[in-house]
């Protein structure tokens, strides 16, 4: 298999895409149905102004979430996909009742944003360090420091300290 | 006309603080430009005049805090005599509440918890003021900064918020009593803590501005600050834990994090501070990162006065009381006066901010923390935009939208893991340079556990690949206990590498000489034991992946089965106590056939307020290293009034609590001061054994018992 990929034919590449998409999808889809309840209680909240996740919310006398969850209860049986019911819970009690903003358009932001702003700052992190890395090799070193062995008495001494307080931790 | 004195006598207090607080700001700074413009020889006045006018600033300033004591003591004193002639003493207590909870009270509302925060800022001003002799001028700028936040409060606290408010109309026989919630032990610490921490970042804030407005020469304010940071950074991280702990053991969701509002409120100001104990070890160390620093501690203060903006102002919806008041828009001109202050000092001062020295190598301590701080700020930011992004949408789109916990954990979690890569790596990495050769050997055997610690997993059950919809969660899960064993393996190899050179010298025994070498360098094990620390909640969180619940109506005799535990109802019980009525299960908890221990989930219903009945659960917990058994009583059964009992099994939650122990350990560690070199020898000559005397650095003249200066 090795050998076949290494030989570069876009065939054999197409097929091992292939397969290791097919290994995913059917992973992916291994378990799938499995705790639907489960996973769309926990993308909905509860509409009684809590702010908990449907499913976690428990405070006692709740008006909203027994009936909510039977609603969840009866879409899942009716056969309706996940973003239908989802939908349906929306329609009925608005955008509010989603956990998480996820209905395209500017909630795309919500998620955008983040990742935008940290694969921003790591790579600003990087141009930075190379940036003064590059500055740091650029300074010629005067020849006292290329020697401190030269330095005697409070020079040495404060070299001395220098070098603690710069490598202890 | 009756006469209430306690709440005259604690406005009186307010408005006497008020006057000393405004004394000590204004004659504070004008004795600081006198004694400058005196010593630059532009006034008349000799500075010794200006001093002397600065020394009665300080002394009001210290006065203040007598007169917050005497406002705090006058509500907690009008809570325990039940002086409901207090409209807050009504709306927060009764009198059949505990006395401990009526203390708790202080800080149960809106105007007893700002009181809480401009009495905990006076004490924190006290304790500087106090100690002005470690750096008179520094001390005496930063006085008058803090006398400057706390005239915010103060005023807020006269005006906006008073506590001391007469009810109106006949005085009440009763009180509406405290939220049933928070009647719970870790809720008379758990604020408190909080607002420790929060009021604490006003310190080095202080500190921070006044060096930069009065060019401090130097790092020594680092120094002055080091412990008010951790200090406060110490009780933020307690708070945040303890406020986590009883969300758990209250609310009975089986969580013990949701993403309120006010959670990512506390949460802004920790990261942004965790990230400044880091950074600033650069500035002290090689005089890098100074405009960094004095922002990244101008945007913790911020953070805590935008938090409890957030939470207080009704902007952001928030199960938490405080969410609607009107006091928001003294919290928004505050923000904008002080956002304003920081950014004209740093431009008038910028040039004093110039690094000394610049940054050598990408694989070095120095660009481990830059990276650390960026992932910090970078979690920071998820958390504001995620905070904020309700009432975004709401501007762009005209309809709010909810930003849960699923959010916050799909864009979090990335983040947290690379800062676990990083908290193992950092402390591995050399300052200014790493040679490859360091690298093979400090981080082998790291790189080692990694891998083993995955593929016994995998091998144990962990195959995110056989966990269909919870895939992602699994392999989470196993990335971060394979990280952490990577992480952990390499602070256990720190510490013995270093205890093995200390065994060297002294001939002490390996755990002996770990303690002399954590003792040597305070800072640096303490900061080794934080990690560990911080790698043990991670693998607390990281349990979460694994969690199961089950909820079930349950009759005499009925029994409910979740993972290795078997409940069995024993009996159902209705009860009636002086505050509140009670339904509570028995629960027989075996494990195979193994009898464990005895569970009784109940609700209460509170009717001891005069307002409203209060319902609550109480939950019933069996917690080991393993895993918690955790029970609700969720309600009854309409049809046949058994009890709908919820049990969750949530592994590995305890590592959470002991991860926040061992950081607090470390903590307390770091805070010690480092024996000197003349104190070990000295150590050394009188306790090593004789053949040990002979170990080349154990040999060496007797020093005197001295802590070091400035650990």
């Amino acid at each position: 298999m090795r050998k076949l990929i290494r030989s570069g034919n876009p065939v054999i590449w197409a097929k091992t895409v292939q397969l290791v998409l097919l290994a995913v999808i059917t992973t992916a889809m291994l378990g799938a149905g499995q705790s639907r309840y489960e996973q769309l209680g926990h993308e909905l909240v509860c509409s009684c102004g809590c702010g908990q996740i449907l499913l976690e919310c428990n405070h006692v006398s709740c008006p909203s979430s027994p009936v909510m969850i039977r609603e969840l209860q009866a879409q899942l049986t009716s056969g309706l996909g996940d973003t239908a019911v989802v939908n349906w819970f929306e329609s009925k009690y608005g955008a509010t009742v989603l956990a998480a903003p996820i209905r395209g358009g500017f909630d795309n932001a919500a998620w955008i944003i983040p990742i935008g702003v940290f694969l921003l700052a790591t790579a600003g992190t990087f141009l930075v360090v190379w940036i003064w890395k590059r500055r740091a090799n650029s300074l010629v070193p005067a020849p006292a420091q290329l020697h401190p062995a030269g330095l005697q008495g409070p020079e040495e001494s404060a070299l001395r300290e220098r070098i603690r307080r710069e490598t202890e931790y | 006309m009756p006469v209430h004195p306690m709440p005259q006598f604690g406005s009186f207090s307010l408005l006497l603080a008020l006057v000393l607080t405004a004394y000590n700001l204004i004659f504070g700074g004008v004795s600081l430009w006198g004694a400058t413009a005196g010593g630059q020889r532009t006034t008349r006045i000799p500075e010794a005049a200006w001093n002397r006018l600065g020394e009665t600033a300080r002394r009001a300033g210290m006065a203040s805090f007598a007169a917050m004591c005497c406002a705090a003591f006058a509500l907690v004193w009008a809570a325990f005599t039940n002086d409901f002639s207090v409209e807050y003493v009504r709306a927060h207590s009764n009198i059949a509440l505990n006395p401990a909870y009526k203390f708790a009270a202080l800080w149960s509302g809106q105007e007893g918890s700002l009181l809480l925060w401009a009495f905990l800022l006076s004490a924190y001003g006290f304790v500087l003021r106090l100690r002005h002799r470690v750096d008179v001028r520094l001390s005496a700028f930063a006085s008058t900064i803090l006398a400057g936040i706390q005239l915010f409060f103060v005023l807020l606290l006269v005006v906006g918020a008073p506590p001391f408010s007469l009810h109106p109309g006949p005085v009440p026989q009763d009180g509406a009593g405290l939220n049933p919630l928070l009647q719970y032990p870790e809720m008379v610490m758990h604020p408190p803590m909080l607002y420790l921490g929060y009021v604490g970042f006003s310190v080095p804030f202080a500190f921070a501005l006044g060096a930069l407005m009065m060019r401090y020469p130097g790092e020594k304010w680092i120094h002055i600050t080091r412990r008010w940071t951790m200090v406060t950074w110490l009780f933020l991280t307690v708070g945040i834990f303890m406020g986590a702990h009883w969300a758990y053991s209250v609310l009975g969701w089986g969580g013990y994090w949701g993403w309120d509002p006010v959670e990512n409120a506390s949460l802004m100001p920790w990261l942004t501070g965790t990230a400044f104990l880091h950074s600033v070890m650069m500035q002290e160390k090689r005089g890098m990162m100074k405009n960094w620093n004095v922002w990244l501690i101008f945007s913790t203060f911020l953070l805590t006065i935008l938090g409890t903006l957030l939470t207080r102002s009704g902007v952001v919806s928030s199960v938490h009381a405080f969410a609607q008041s009107n006091i928001g828009s003294w919290f928004y001109s505050f923000i904008l006066i002080a956002f304003a202050v920081c950014l004209f000092v740093f431009f008038f001062h910028r040039d004093h901010l110039k690094s000394e020295n610049k940054l050598e190598s990408l694989v070095s301590r120095e660009s481990s923390f830059l990276f650390n701080n960026m992932i910090l700020l970078a979690a920071c930011f998820t958390v504001l935009w995620g905070t904020l992004f309700p009432v975004l949408s709401e501007y762009v789109q005209g309809s709010k939208v909810t930003v849960g916990a699923p959010f916050y954990n799909r864009v979090n979690i990335p983040i947290g893991l690379f800062l676990l890569f990083l908290t193992g790596i950092g402390p591995l990495l050399a300052w200014r340079s790493t040679s490859l050769r360091s690298i093979r050997r400090n981080f082998i055997l790291p790189a080692i556990a990694i891998g083993v610690t995955a593929v016994v997993l995998m091998i144990c059950g962990v195959r995110p690949w056989k966990d269909g919809n919870e895939m992602q969660s699994t392999l989470f899960s196993l990335v971060t206990f394979s990280l952490g064993a990577g992480v952990i393996t390499g602070i256990v190899e720190e510490f013995l590498r270093g205890a093995n050179v200390v065994r060297t010298q002294t001939g002490k025994n390996l755990l002996a000489s770990a303690l002399l070498l954590t003792r040597r360098n305070t800072r640096r094990y303490g900061g080794y034991i934080i990690h560990f620390g911080i790698v043990v909640m991670f693998i607390g969180i990281a349990g979460g992946a694994f969690n199961q619940s089950r909820e079930t109506a349950m009759g005499y005799g009925d029994t409910l089965a979740l993972g290795p535990y078997r409940m069995v109802c024993r009996s159902i019980t209705q009860d009636s106590k002086a505050e509140y009525d009670t339904d509570y299960a028995v629960l027989d908890v075996y494990r195979g056939d193994k009898y464990i221990t005895q569970l009784s989930p109940e609700r209460r219903v509170y009717f001891a307020g005069t307002d409203h009945e209060q319902a609550a659960t109480v939950v019933a917990l069996h917690s080991t290293a393993q895993n918690d058994l955790y029970t609700v009583f969720e309600g009854k059964d309409p049809d046949t009034g058994q009890p709908i009992i919820k049990a969750f099994l949530n592994p590995l939650i305890a590592w959470i609590w002991i991860g926040v122990a061992i950081v607090v350990a470390g903590t307390f560690v770091a805070l010690f001061p480092n024996l000197t070199r003349t104190a070990v020898r000295q150590r050394q000559e009188e306790t090593a054994p004789a053949g040990a005397s002979r170990a080349p650095a154990a040999v060496g003249a007797a020093g005197v018992l001295v802590k070091a200066p400035h650990a």
